[in-house]
């Protein structure tokens, strides 16, 4: 069972970031068509001015922390069954699976830390 | 020219190996007069008459229900008793045994990985051990509820669905098509209680996460099941199982007093024509 919790989890990773990647393209890649989280439709929708925007809100900060966490998730579990099928013995596929896991904290850390600095500079320059 | 009213001579490369004696396993060609109506495993039998009386194979009802003679007919797996040789070769024909098995000789491969897995999923029905102490009416099951699991039901556990299966290829502690198969068929027979031990062996990690739904499973099935369909239902109901929405419906007992609903367009029988 314990194998089927982490492959339902995953494909519900799956669907969340066809949703959250969904509203990515639209804001990053056609922004200037949708206009989403887009406070300056005069500039591009990655303008230095756009991103602190976005960054400035605290819900589009967490959406990314969100995007990053299932993304991550999503992309190791993949990693770890392909890994897992050139049937390595029980150990290394112990040491290979707790790996992943440290790669994947390690830069969902990272990832976390660089949306709240993000978050932090947005309302400080918007403050100043 | 052939003659004995055969229709056309076939070369039969045929893959021979034995383990006591033999390195690696080699191609031997035997040349076979066909007749119309002959079966490859005729041919094998042919041979073995004929040309190589230590050929050895596995076979024994000749009519494609006992699963025993799997094997490799040009590349694929399927029955030697339910293939027609002009069906599948022209002038040419190779055999081997099941991939994805140990050999035990030439063609008869080891099955006793796939009966072990078959085994572990618990291929019959679960029931309460006091209940069958006590065994007292029986257990009714519309035809609604039998046609949900007929068709896995036909399996004959010959091994070409194994054989064919490129996930077991790769990683030979995969389950494979046909006990997750028939752990779908158990699973989903509504008589069964069983499906809550079956989830710890088809939900771990060489379970049905496993299948890339390659679909050589079905293919190759000579009975015309489909175990990749069983496959997927089966990760249908452990993702059911896992957020506790499994709807089966349990079984309805019925005592020796008991009557059943007759279904409304099922007509009364005919008056006897006899006293009793």
């Amino acid at each position: 069972m314990g194998e089927t919790k982490l492959w339902t989890w995953h494909l519900i990773a799956g669907v969340v970031i066809l949703v959250l990647l969904g509203l990515h393209m639209l804001t990053m890649h056609i922004g200037e068509l949708t206009g989403l989280f887009v406070a300056n439709r005069a500039v591009a929708p990655t303008a230095p001015i756009n991103s602190m925007a976005r960054d400035s809100q605290i819900g589009f900060s967490i959406g990314y922390v969100f995007l990053l966490g299932v993304a991550l998730y999503h992309g190791l579990y993949g990693l770890r069954n392909i890994l897992l099928e050139l049937t390595l013995p029980e150990a290394a596929e112990k040491v290979l699976t707790a790996l992943l896991v440290v790669i994947g904290l390690g830069l969902f850390s990272l990832g976390t830390w660089a949306a709240i600095a993000s978050h932090a500079v947005a309302l400080t320059t918007g403050r100043g | 020219m052939p003659g004995n009213g055969a229709v056309r001579e076939v070369t039969f490369h045929v893959r021979k190996f034995d383990p006591t004696k033999d390195s690696a396993p080699y191609i031997q060609p035997f040349t076979v007069p066909v007749k119309l109506g002959m079966t490859v495993l005729d041919g094998l039998h042919y041979i073995k008459e004929y040309h190589d009386q230590t050929l050895a194979w596995r076979y024994s009802c000749r009519m494609g229900v006992c699963g025993s003679c799997g094997m490799l007919i040009n590349g694929r797996p399927t029955l030697a008793c339910n293939t027609q040789i002009l069906d599948v070769a022209s002038s040419r024909l190779t055999i081997g045994p099941l991939p994805n098995f140990a050999i035990v000789r030439d063609l008869a491969p080891d099955l006793s990985s796939m009966i072990e897995k078959h085994q572990s999923i618990l291929p019959f029905i679960v029931r309460a051990e006091a209940e069958l102490n006590d065994p007292a009416g029986e257990y009714f099951q519309s035809p609604h509820q039998l046609e949900e699991f007929l068709q896995f039901t036909f399996c004959i556990k010959c091994g070409c669905c194994m054989g064919a299966c490129p996930t077991l290829a790769t990683d030979l502690r995969y389950l494979g098509p046909m006990p997750l198969g028939q752990a779908y068929r158990y699973n989903t027979d509504n008589r069964d209680d069983g499906s809550q031990q079956r989830i710890p062996v088809v939900g771990g990690k060489v379970g049905v996460v496993r299948c890339h739904y390659a679909g050589e499973c079905s293919r190759a099935c000579p009975k015309g099941v489909d175990p990749a369909r069983a496959i997927q239902l089966l990760k249908r109901q452990l993702v059911s199982s896992y957020f506790g929405l499994v709807a089966k419906q349990p079984s309805q007992k019925q005592g020796p007093n008991t009557k059943g609903t007759r279904l409304p367009d099922i007509p009364d029988a005919p008056p006897r024509t006899v006293k009793p």
